[in-house]
């Protein structure tokens, strides 16, 4: 399975992204976001930890769902960035768009 | 349908469903049968894999508009100083010549427009054809 969603005690939704988010799976995380955002969710981590590589499109996704989120008064943030990925934020300026930590954890801690 | 890769010596070569589902599978059916020692272990599974889901991805979307009927070929040539990708399509061409900055504050927000400029920085030369269907990646070794 390319995601999981799991909900911390106060309500947080941590998604986990396996492998890689590109084209071809960008469609399921953003169901699966939205269904929780309906559901009534309005503070999303996505952590990365265990993410090899992220394309355009999957970059997209995020910057559609983050503003899908914000529009509803809540927060998408992004979290476990190895070295590249860190990069590939930096150089797209994504990285002024997300409230981005070290690990999922520390994204916790912060809301 | 199933992928079928073909190898010899100096290259790989693959066609790929117009079908944005088989990007990943491609990705690592090719990824996973390059020799190693030309990149680096980190430049493999980052700089080849997302270079090469970008371009099959931009051919698949805006190259053969996600007609079944067709495929997007892949070539990619192994060489001891460089590994070069080609990826072509069968449509007419890609105007790049007007291309808006993703990185401009009102792009930012923008879901698409960012293929060709992460491409840009994950290798190491970017070349089109003629036609502007068909784009060849280098990523010179190490």
């Amino acid at each position: 399975m390319s995601f999981s969603l799991k909900k911390d005690k106060s309500g947080i939704v941590v998604v986990g992204v396996d492998g890689q988010l590109i084209v071809g799976n960008r469609q399921e995380l953003k169901q699966k976001v939205l269904d929780a955002l309906d559901g009534g969710a309005r503070k999303f981590v996505v952590d990365f930890a265990k993410t090899g590589y992220i394309d355009s499109s999957g970059l997209g996704v995020l910057v559609s769902l983050s503003k899908k989120i914000r529009e509803q008064g809540g927060e998408l943030r992004l979290a476990g960035l190895n070295e590249d990925l860190q990069t590939l934020f930096e150089l797209t300026k994504l990285d002024t768009l997300f409230a981005i930590t070290r690990t999922a954890e520390e994204a916790l801690a912060a809301f | 349908m199933s992928l079928r890769l073909h190898v010899t010596a100096l290259e790989m070569r693959l066609d790929v469903p117009c079908n944005l589902g088989f990007v990943g599978d491609a990705v690592e059916l090719v990824a996973n049968r390059l020799p190693a020692g030309t990149l680096s272990p980190r430049r493999l599974s980052f700089n080849f894999r997302t270079a090469l889901a970008e371009a099959l991805s931009n051919a698949i979307r805006y190259g053969a508009r996600e007609d079944p009927a067709r495929v997007v070929r892949v070539r990619v040539e192994l060489g001891r100083d460089a590994v070069r990708i080609h990826v072509s399509d069968d449509g007419g061409g890609f105007d790049r010549s007007n291309l808006p900055d993703p990185t401009r504050p009102e792009n930012l927000e923008r879901e698409d427009g960012r293929g060709l400029f992460v491409i840009r920085h994950l290798v190491d030369d970017v070349a089109f054809n003629a036609k502007g269907n068909g784009i060849c990646l280098t990523l010179r070794a190490g």
